[in-house]
């Protein structure tokens, strides 16, 4: 039995003729916090596919909680928010609380019905991201921060053993931001949920992260926060393929 | 036509059938429209015609009457219905590109079945636009059977159409199994299609799934709210359409039509009343 949540083996993935991942290896350990970082079109979110089984990689194995992909079954263990959670269908008549009951739905099973346990699971749950006011109002007709708080709540509805986050807050105002890393603090220290969030806030990654990898076609980085923040503008331009400046953040 | 109802037993098999088609109709309409399915029930519809458009023939022209029209039509839906599902899969990134294959094979078939059994006059103006008297018996009985088996269906994977129709990605990643749950949708579907067209008509049958979803969705905030309110507009709009329809002898298929786009006009009327222009958006901001 091994440790790692996920474990990559020599990923290839191309779009048609474009490469976008070359020989990724990644071993995400349980109860680790880690921050992914890269530039625009690195790869991230289609790693992320991968990882989920909704690409299959050219070249190359992935394991979920230590069963190959094709073996795995238990997906209720994983918690997603997806980049594009915006681009749901916006005129869909749902009430917040019922989108994150939704996140229930595979766990509680078929044939099944929500109790009143789920119910108070999914109000759990949305009072996690401060959207409790909003329990019965329309998701269309919230601002897309809220949205992006609802599906961080749908997520974390099923009691995941890892969430996988990707750029989850953007468009979220600053004060809810830093509750969003709080809360995930909070999941990682006291839930023993392994996180993985896929962000370009790199001040808010090293202060949070237990973990960082810079993503760019190839794994360029595995490391401590301190090892990224101690990296030189040489280090990182080659990562990102063009010149960087560090700017320093007083947090 | 009240009165009527307990003197004529065909009445009151149409009125049966009309209230359990108001009923079934706006419930899958409901996951239809939120998944902007609305073409397939169109689609369908045409493909029910080629089926009963083939059973006419059988009987005109050969007098074989081992495929009434109304179970011919019942099986080129559904096989029309599969039809789309396959076509779906196959061109996954347009996955509404069957719609009009279907639909434009479906008016094919119809034409070519009607001119080779040299045209069927009243009979098939009844399928078309829908009629108050075409119910029978055992019809009465099928439609009882469908509704309650499209409920039950519904009632039991309410959780899981309810996550494929809000976003098939995440519903997918869960675990849910999206193949499995769209087949039995789209077997309901053409089911209810079948159904809904002895008395809406073929023309006229996405309409009674549509319409009063849309009229509903104007004026509540859950899905759950949505799938009530649209049922209450779709028995409405058949309870009045069919009364009309008899006293004035239309189609009843027209009159329920008529009806639904009556509330759905209120429905807007109403929600720019209370809202003002800017669409209802009314938690915008913290
Ligand atoms: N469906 C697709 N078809 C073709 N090319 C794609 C597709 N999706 C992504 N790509 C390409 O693959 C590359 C990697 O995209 P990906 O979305 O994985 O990047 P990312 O690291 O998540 O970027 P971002 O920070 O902007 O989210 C990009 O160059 C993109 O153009
Ligand atoms: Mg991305």
């Amino acid at each position: 039995m091994t440790n790692s949540i996920i474990s990559l083996k020599h990923i290839d993935y191309s779009y048609e003729d474009k490469t976008v991942l070359q020989d990724v290896n990644l071993e995400l350990e349980r109860g680790v916090f880690m921050g992914m970082v890269g530039p625009n079109g690195g790869g991230k979110t289609t790693l992320i596919k991968i990882m989920l089984g909704i690409l299959k990689p050219d070249n190359g194995s992935v394991s979920l909680f230590g069963k190959p992909m094709d073996r795995f079954k238990d997906w209720t263990k994983i918690g997603f928010v997806s980049q594009k959670s915006n681009s749901f269908n916006k005129g869909f008549p749902a009430t917040v609380r019922e989108v994150v009951s939704m996140g229930l739905a595979a766990k509680v099973g078929y044939l099944k019905f929500f109790n009143k346990h789920h119910k108070e699971k999914v109000m759990h749950a949305i009072r996690q991201v401060g959207m409790e006011d909003y329990a019965d109002a329309s998701i269309g007709n919230l601002s897309g921060g809220q949205q992006q708080r609802v599906f961080i709540a749908r997520a974390l509805v099923n009691d995941p053993e890892l969430l996988i986050l990707d750029e989850p807050t953007v468009g979220v105002d600053y004060q809810n931001v830093r509750r969003f890393y709080d809360l995930l603090h909070q999941l990682n220290q006291n839930d023993q949920i392994t996180l993985l969030l896929v962000t370009h806030d790199t001040g808010a990654m090293t202060e949070h992260a237990t973990d960082i990898v810079c993503l760019n076609k190839e794994l360029h980085f595995h490391g401590e926060p301190e090892k990224y923040t101690s990296l030189t503008e040489a280090d990182l331009s080659r990562i990102y393929g063009h010149p960087v400046h560090v700017v320093k953040h007083d947090h | 036509m009240l009165a009527d109802l307990l003197a004529f037993d065909f009445l009151r098999h149409t009125f049966i059938t009309g209230l359990l088609i108001g009923f079934i109709g706006p419930l899958l309409g409901a996951f239809i429209v939120v998944r902007r399915l609305s073409l397939i029930a169109d689609a369908l519809s045409h493909v029910t015609l080629a089926g009963i458009a083939f059973g006419l023939l059988l009987e005109k022209r050969f007098a074989i009457f081992i495929l009434p029209p109304f179970y011919g039509g019942m099986a080129f839906s559904v096989i029309g219905a599969l039809l789309i599902e396959k076509l779906r899969s196959l061109y996954h990134s347009y996955q509404e590109i069957g719609i009009p294959i279907i639909l434009s094979g479906g008016v094919g078939l119809s034409v070519i079945f009607i001119s080779l059994a040299n045209g069927f006059n009243n009979d098939l103006f009844n399928y078309l636009f829908g009629s108050v008297s075409a119910v029978s018996r055992n019809d009465l009985l099928t439609i009882t059977g469908i509704t309650m088996i499209v409920t039950i269906i519904i009632i039991l994977f309410y959780k899981e159409f309810m996550a494929l129709s809000f976003d098939e990605e995440h519903a997918t990643i869960s675990g849910i199994h999206a193949k499995a749950i769209h087949f039995m949708f789209i077997v309901l579907t053409a089911l209810v299609i079948a159904a809904s067209i002895r008395i809406v008509g073929v023309l006229l049958v996405s309409a009674l799934m549509t319409l009063p979803v849309a009229a509903a969705m104007r004026l509540t905030k859950g899905f759950k709210q949505t799938i009530i309110v649209s049922i209450i507009f779709g028995e409405i709009a058949v309870i009045i359409g069919l009364i009309t329809g008899y006293y004035f002898s239309i189609p009843p298929g027209g009159t329920i039509v008529m009806v639904s786009i009556i509330i759905l006009l209120l429905s807007i009327l109403k929600k720019s009343k209370t809202t003002g222009h800017n669409g209802g958006v009314q938690h915008g901001y913290e």
